[in-house]
């Protein structure tokens, strides 16, 4: 009996330590997979159009998303937050409430969340796609190296893209929770911007929100761009790489998220 | 999975130099080559010699290696023993920069042609052209034509492949195979799927444009009928082994029991009908539980 | 999509981007407001500030006439002083009172500015002589509490917690 439990045991420890090790060496590959990229990124603005093409496959059509999205979120920011405000007699704080909230944290976490289910996914595929019907391989063969022509200008694509949208939702956020806020419930449009301008400080608000969306564009593009090249190249794999993307630039977002949070937003109340 | 090897973004004088070709030399020796995917041995002790501006196939089953063969040459793959030499030149020993100077000289065709799906036709040819040379926009465009117009396709350059046959998504990229005048082309099932129209067209093609551009072309595949039209020798592989080898006349006249089963079509042979498995009988009336 | 729609819509794109980090950071943030206004310093000390903020604005008759720009404590006599910046246009008087508020029960902290009678204006760099610190709630309850258990034992009202004044000048509500 005991031979067959440690023989149990020591099968859940091998199978504990090679998916661990597996997740290292998987951590690795992906860092030199980044250095890699950044190496070919001369490579990646040489051919400026590709990379242009990028930016409008990436940014450009997730503005319709990212800017409804904003809209909604700020407004529905502006109903909920009103609620509780008022029976503080707070009510006139609503801009400063809609600000911070989008400009520190809605806004870049949202829209990376968005980014990387329609631009992040969407990139996977086009590459995994690539590498399924050898386009890739062809292109090798071809002496081009597809990390340059393929790869980079999407992550470069992506990286841009990114804080451009997230200033973007926050900005219609703001102006959803003005259209709630002052048309809607009535509060004084100059209480609600001259408010918000005391409280929102350029240093650190919109900084960190800016520095957030960049962090989260390098996470999700990257992720993108790998699970992409990753892939199994057959269509269940190209499937379930789309499907990682999504789920791992999520994680990714949120966590990072929170690491950045804890360091930029520590000291904001302390004189 | 591996990064690809870095190319020459910047042609260095070495990698140029390392990679001139011995024009005496073979086109391509395989010398007792050697090749694992992780444990399991793929190839063993393949030797083959494909002389300057013929056609030689390799032929067998699926899955017996013919396609790995063709990435050693390429150097996408490194053979665990035993030497790929292309023009002389020792391909596993190339540094990176020297191996992306060399494919320049290479041609592949890609089963189902692996065309560039967000490009037409035309741009689709006009790709390596545009990538590895600084020729003006005037000559590419003149160049990207007369390719077009040797497959028969010059009517066909704006139309993007999604858009495109079979056939002639074939042979456009046989023509994007032949843009920079290789001197090495290697075709991988270049007859997989096609209708019999385009089956004959596309032997022709090979053939001819590899006497019209004296290149040496290697052609993997496992159809019989086309290849004995059109290639000067082949080489049958079964289980990574080479099993026979001979021309065209000799192979139809081949009574090695292989070549036969292959040729005729045998269901039973060399190459077993069975996969292997349990005695039937016994697996049958086995007790359950 | 050909190459010059592409080029044309990335340019947009880049441009409302951008359009909207401006944005953000003028209307929405106060990029601009800041330091943009020649202004002089002040300095003045508290017992305690409460929830004073950085950059809390400092209002006289509830307009915003400067921001609060620094905090410290002085380590010999435990005060806390705070630098003031004060807009160019404005001046006040020798015997101004700077007292810590508070806009509505829960709303911003901020310092008022009470001018006096005095002929002789504060310079860049003086400090305001009156002070009034933040009022604690918690000192005020426990304050409320001992006022209703010594009047109800009978004794006088003392009120010992009374807000601490400082030594120079009265206090004014």
């Amino acid at each position: 009996m005991s031979a067959e439990l440690t023989a149990g045991v020591a099968q859940v420890l091998r199978r504990i330590g090679g998916t661990v090790t597996g997740a290292v060496s998987k951590l690795g590959f992906v860092s030199r997979f980044l250095l890699a990229v950044l190496w070919h990124t001369p490579g990646a603005f040489r051919r400026m159009h590709l990379t242009l093409r990028e930016i409008y496959f990436a940014g450009v059509l997730s503005l319709v998303i990212i800017l409804m999205s904003g809209l909604f979120v700020g407004m529905v920011l502006s109903l909920q937050g009103y609620e509780t405000l008022k029976r503080y007699g707070a009510g006139e704080q609503l801009g400063i409430l809609v600000a911070l909230s989008l400009v520190r944290e809605l806004g870049p976490v949202m829209s990376g969340l968005l980014f990387a289910s329609r631009a992040g996914s969407a990139m996977t595929a086009e590459i995994g796609l690539m590498k399924t019907t050898e386009q890739l391989a062809a292109m090798e063969m071809m002496a081009v190296d597809p990390l340059a022509r393929v790869v980079a200008p999407r992550f470069w694509g992506g990286v841009i893209s990114m804080p451009l949208l997230a200033a973007l939702f926050s900005a219609f956020g703001i102006f959803g929770g003005y259209i709630v806020g002052v048309p809607l419930i009535g509060i004084d449009a100059g209480a609600f911007w001259g408010q918000m301008k005391a409280g929102v400080d350029f240093w650190p608000d919109v900084t960190n929100g800016i520095i957030k969306s960049f962090v989260f564009g390098v996470a999700v593009s990257l992720i993108a761009v790998f699970e992409g090249y990753d892939a199994k190249p057959t269509a269940e794999g190209v499937s379930s790489a789309t499907t990682r993307t999504v789920v791992m630039s999520s994680l990714a977002i949120l966590a990072l998220d929170f690491v950045m949070t804890v360091f930029m937003f520590r000291g904001a109340s302390v004189v | 999975m591996s990064l690809p090897a870095k190319p020459s973004s910047s042609r260095t004088a070495e990698a140029i130099a390392a990679c001139r070709v011995d024009p005496a030399a073979a086109a391509v020796e395989l010398v007792d080559v050697s090749f694992n995917y992780d444990v399991r041995p793929i190839l063993t002790g393949i030797t083959m010699t494909i002389p300057r501006g013929k056609i030689v196939a390799i032929m067998g089953a699926s899955g017996s290696g013919k396609t790995t063969i063709l990435r050693l040459i390429g150097g996408q793959l490194r053979p665990k023993s035993g030497q790929v030499r292309v023009g002389g030149l020792s391909v596993p020993d190339l540094e990176p920069e020297a191996l992306y100077e060399l494919r320049r000289k290479f041609g592949m065709l890609f089963q189902f042609g692996a065309l560039f799906t967000d490009m037409s036709v035309f741009e689709n040819i006009a790709f390596p052209m545009r990538e590895h040379t600084e020729l003006p926009e005037e000559l590419i465009r003149d160049l990207v034509l007369m390719k077009l117009h040797a497959v028969g396709l010059r009517g066909a350059a704006h139309l993007m492949p999604a858009e495109l046959s079979g056939g002639m998504a074939r042979r456009v990229a046989l023509a994007r195979a032949i843009a920079l005048d290789p001197m090495l082309v290697m075709y991988d099932e270049p007859f997989a799927g096609l209708d019999p129209i385009s089956l004959g067209v596309v032997g022709q093609l090979i053939r001819r444009l590899n006497d019209v551009l004296s290149i040496t072309s290697v052609v993997v595949t496992h159809d019989v009928y086309e290849s004995l039209k059109i290639v000067d020798y082949l080489y049958f592989v079964s289980g990574g082994r080479i099993v026979a080898s001979g021309t065209p006349e000799e192979v139809r006249a081949s009574g090695d029991p292989f070549v036969r089963q292959f040729i005729d079509g045998a269901a039973d042979g060399p190459v077993p009908f069975h996969y292997p498995a349990p005695v039937y009988r016994e697996e049958l009336f086995a007790d359950v539980g | 999509m050909n190459r010059s729609a592409i080029d044309l819509w990335v340019g947009i794109f880049v441009a409302i981007g951008f359009g909207a980090i401006l944005f953000l950071a003028l209307k929405v943030g106060n990029l601009l407001t800041l330091d943009r206004t020649p202004g002089y310093h002040l300095e003045a000390s508290f017992d305690n500030i409460g929830g004073l903020k950085l950059r809390a604005p400092v209002k006289a008759a509830g307009v915003v006439v400067g921001r609060v720009e620094a905090v410290r404590l002085d380590p010999k006599i435990y005060d806390a002083v705070v630098t003031l910046r004060i807009d160019q246009h404005y001046e006040f008087t020798r015997d101004t009172i700077a007292s810590i508020n508070t806009s509505g029960l829960l709303g911003e902290v901020y310092i008022g500015l009470d001018a006096g009678g005095d002929p002789v204006m504060l310079k860049d760099g003086d400090r305001i002589r009156k002070t009034q610190s933040a009022v604690v709630i918690e000192k005020l309850i426990s304050q409320f509490l001992f006022d209703k258990a010594s009047s109800g034992a009978g004794g006088e009202a003392a009120a010992p917690g009374k807000s601490v004044e400082k030594p120079a000048g009265e206090t004014k509500k």
